[in-house]
């Protein structure tokens, strides 16, 4: 094929931040109350109180049909933004794309089922939602639910279905739709791992012998590699690579190697007098992606500020939720560092057996007598994919914590 | 593969050329999502379809006693009965009435599928005043069956009934559509719509006939009166069903002020509509 599929050309998508205080959405009784108030402060220039944000900016690029693309950033890169103009939801503020085909986009699976209703129902609703007609249902309803395994609860209303089977029903739907683009965001990380494969292997099924196209945006780089063929990589709005799967991956993982250099400001818990951390980097980066049971290494950078001879380490691991999980002090088996006035660095490194999940990382200093010399809180953060090295993915779980075991036959 | 050919370019303001044609495309899903919404209000509730006979059975009883009886608004030349007159008025206040507050949360009660799915977003509200004509099915099957009751003849008007129930479907979805892309932005306008509901029941004359007013007062406020929408399209009910004589300069007014919602619920709703995914 000498056109590409999707073409995008310049595409900026802009954002206004307001810098009041934030609240989620207007209220009349606001807007009402602020006129009110400039009625009565003539001369108050008008409040400039907002910024632009650019969630995109000029972005170029080409897919061409039967590509599966993966499209890899941090958070708040412009992935879902990007998604969600190729899906019609939202409009770009500048520049043009140009799709031949039919996109459908599965940003979340589900999307529009409604408890009440049957799951037989809910195939009908979310087939029209997604842009299948009744009659292309009717032809494909019996795979649908096989694909999905739920024939004995169709009449059942999906409210009392289990979440794998909500999930299953949903990925089912979406996955028989046959449009010429499928837009997949993070639908793999829920459903047990048999679930998990079976889609992959339909989505490479999809498109290598039905010729589709796939984009699918995940932070899972395992699943990126096994999947996709090519990837893109966005960063703070901008295209940074375009290319090879493989390449992208590492592209996106230099990158976030690269950001380890820059020090940013940490909240200090206590007065630093003798000593500070000026700067702390997991695996060499910050915000690293790791896979489980993946060592990491936590470096701390310090700044001597006055003549102390000797200091105590300690880390501190929280869960997304600031739990503390963990805390590691050097006194439980290290002889403790001596301190010279020069500027130091320090690395604790610990196997991690923690599950899937983001994680922050607090840590601070000691001196002899147990004083705080310096405490950092929830300084950088890490995040454990849900997959093992070997790209095996994981299964959800009750528990916070994994344990490598051997089980044995006594028997 | 002949779709192929089908190029979609996304650009800013694109989307304003192929407006009507796009809606037409998404038809499925408009009567998906109205059959979605019968259906599931008629399970949620235990007594299900019989809500939708007893709550304008009690109404109209309510309002025969008050206005007819105690107020004594009904007029000493007609010989209707009175509890036909004030059904015939019921009718499409009731369907105006919850037309207009479905509509106006339709947006917000669908945000998920708005934020996640593209689609033309006028079906949405369509879609909820569709599923109140249901209701008005059910209360239109009780006044017949009340006809019945009172042997009372029926006309050849009765036939242009359906202009009168289109130009309350017209009403109900224009200012549903105003009302509910407003509900996006300032969220505390819900809180208005079951006020202005409950006010609007004052100033119509549900359990009363709009002649009283010319009776009553002069013939110009009975004009003025018909500033209010509702006014020319239950004269008309009245009209179609109990041969009440039509004011026509007042039907006119009404008839311009749907017009005027009409245009004023498109012109808005089109003009929010790209930000509604960015706001909710």
């Amino acid at each position: 094929m000498a056109l590409p599929l999707i073409k995008v050309e310049n595409l900026s998508k802009k954002f206004l931040i307001s810098h009041e205080k934030q609240e989620p959405y207007t209220t009349l009784r606001d807007v009402m109350a602020k006129s009110v108030k400039k009625l009565f402060q003539k001369g108050v220039k008008p409040e400039g109180n907002s910024e632009e944000f650019w969630a995109l900016r000029d972005l170029n690029f080409e897919i061409k049909q039967g590509d599966r693309v993966g499209i890899i950033g941090r958070n708040g890169a412009g992935k879902s933004t990007l998604l969600k103009i190729l899906s019609r939801i939202s409009e770009p503020s500048s520049g043009k794309i140009s799709i031949r085909g039919r996109v459908a986009s599965l940003l979340e699976v589900g999307t529009g089922f409604h408890p009440e209703l049957t799951g037989r129902e809910n195939v009908f609703l979310n087939g029209a939602i997604l842009g299948m007609g009744r009659a292309e249902i009717n032809k494909k309803f019996d795979e649908i639910v096989s694909f999905a395994e739920v024939e004995r609860f169709l009449d059942t209303p999906v409210k009392r279905y289990s979440s794998g089977m909500y999930v299953r029903l949903a990925f089912a739907v979406a996955a028989h739709l046959e449009p010429e683009i499928l837009i997949v965001d993070e639908v793999l990380a829920v459903g047990d791992t048999q679930f998990q494969k079976k889609c992959i292997g339909k989505m490479e099924d999809v498109s290598k012998n039905e010729g589709r196209t796939v984009l699918f945006v995940s932070h899972n780089m395992n699943v990126i590699k096994n999947i996709c063929k090519s990837g893109i990589v966005l960063s703070q709005g901008k295209l940074v690579f375009s290319g090879g799967a493989n390449e992208a991956v590492e592209k996106y993982l230099e990158g976030s190697a690269d950001l380890g250099t820059v020090a940013k400001l940490y909240s200090h818990k206590v007065k630093c007098e003798f000593a500070k951390i000026v700067n702390i980097n997991i695996n060499n980066s910050k915000n690293p992606l790791v896979t489980i049971f993946e060592k990491l290494t936590i470096d701390l950078e310090i700044e001597v500020l006055q003549n102390i001879s000797q200091v105590e380490f300690f880390v501190l691991i929280y869960n997304i939720e600031g739990s503390p999980i963990t805390g590691l002090f050097q006194k439980d088996n290290d002889e403790l560092f001596k301190i010279d006035s020069t500027n130091h660095k320090v690395s604790v490194t610990l196997e991690n057996n923690l599950v899937p999940g983001k994680y922050f990382v607090s840590a601070g200093m000691f001196d002899r007598s147990r004083q705080f010399v310096d405490w950092v809180e929830f300084g950088e953060m890490f995040e454990i994919e849900h997959a093992y090295a070997d790209g095996r993915l994981f299964e959800p779980r009750l528990g916070a914590t994994l344990q490598k075991v051997q089980w044995e036959k006594i028997r | 593969m002949a779709a192929l050919t089908d190029e979609l370019v996304i650009e800013p303001g694109r989307a304003e050329k192929n407006y009507w044609k796009d809606i037409w495309r998404y038809r499925e899903l408009f009567y998906i999502l109205s059959w979605r919404d019968i259906k599931v209000r008629y399970k949620q509730t235990v007594i299900g379809a019989a809500w939708g006979v007893i709550r304008p059975l009690l109404t109209m009883l309510i309002f025969t006693f008050v206005f007819g009886k105690v107020a004594s608004l009904a007029s000493s030349t007609s010989s209707t009965p009175y509890a036909i007159i004030v059904f015939a008025g019921l009718l499409p206040w009731q369907f105006f009435s919850t037309a207009l507050s479905e509509a106006s949360n339709s947006l917000l009660g669908n945000a998920n599928l708005i934020s996640k799915v593209y689609f033309p977003r006028m079906i949405v509200p369509a879609s909820s005043v569709i599923t109140s004509l249901v209701d008005f099915a059910i209360s239109f099957g009780l006044l017949l069956l009340i006809i019945i009751y009172y042997k009372y003849p029926l006309s050849l008007n009765m036939l242009l009934l359906p202009v009168f129930i289109i130009m309350a479907f017209l009403l109900a979805f224009g200012v549903g559509l105003y009302v509910t892309a407003l509900n996006v932005k300032y969220r505390d306008f819900r809180y208005v719509v079951p006020f202005i509901v409950q006010l609007g029941l004052y100033v119509t004359p549900v359990g009363y006939s709009s002649s009283v007013i010319a009776e009553r007062y002069s013939g110009e406020i009975r004009f003025w009166f018909s500033f209010n929408p509702v006014v020319g399209i239950i004269d008309g009910f009245r009209w179609c069903i109990v041969g009440e004589p039509m004011y026509w300069p007042g039907f006119y007014l009404s008839l311009g002020m749907i017009l005027f919602f009409m245009w004023l619920g498109i012109w808005y709703f089109r003009k929010t509509e790209k930000t509604f995914a960015d706001n909710i």
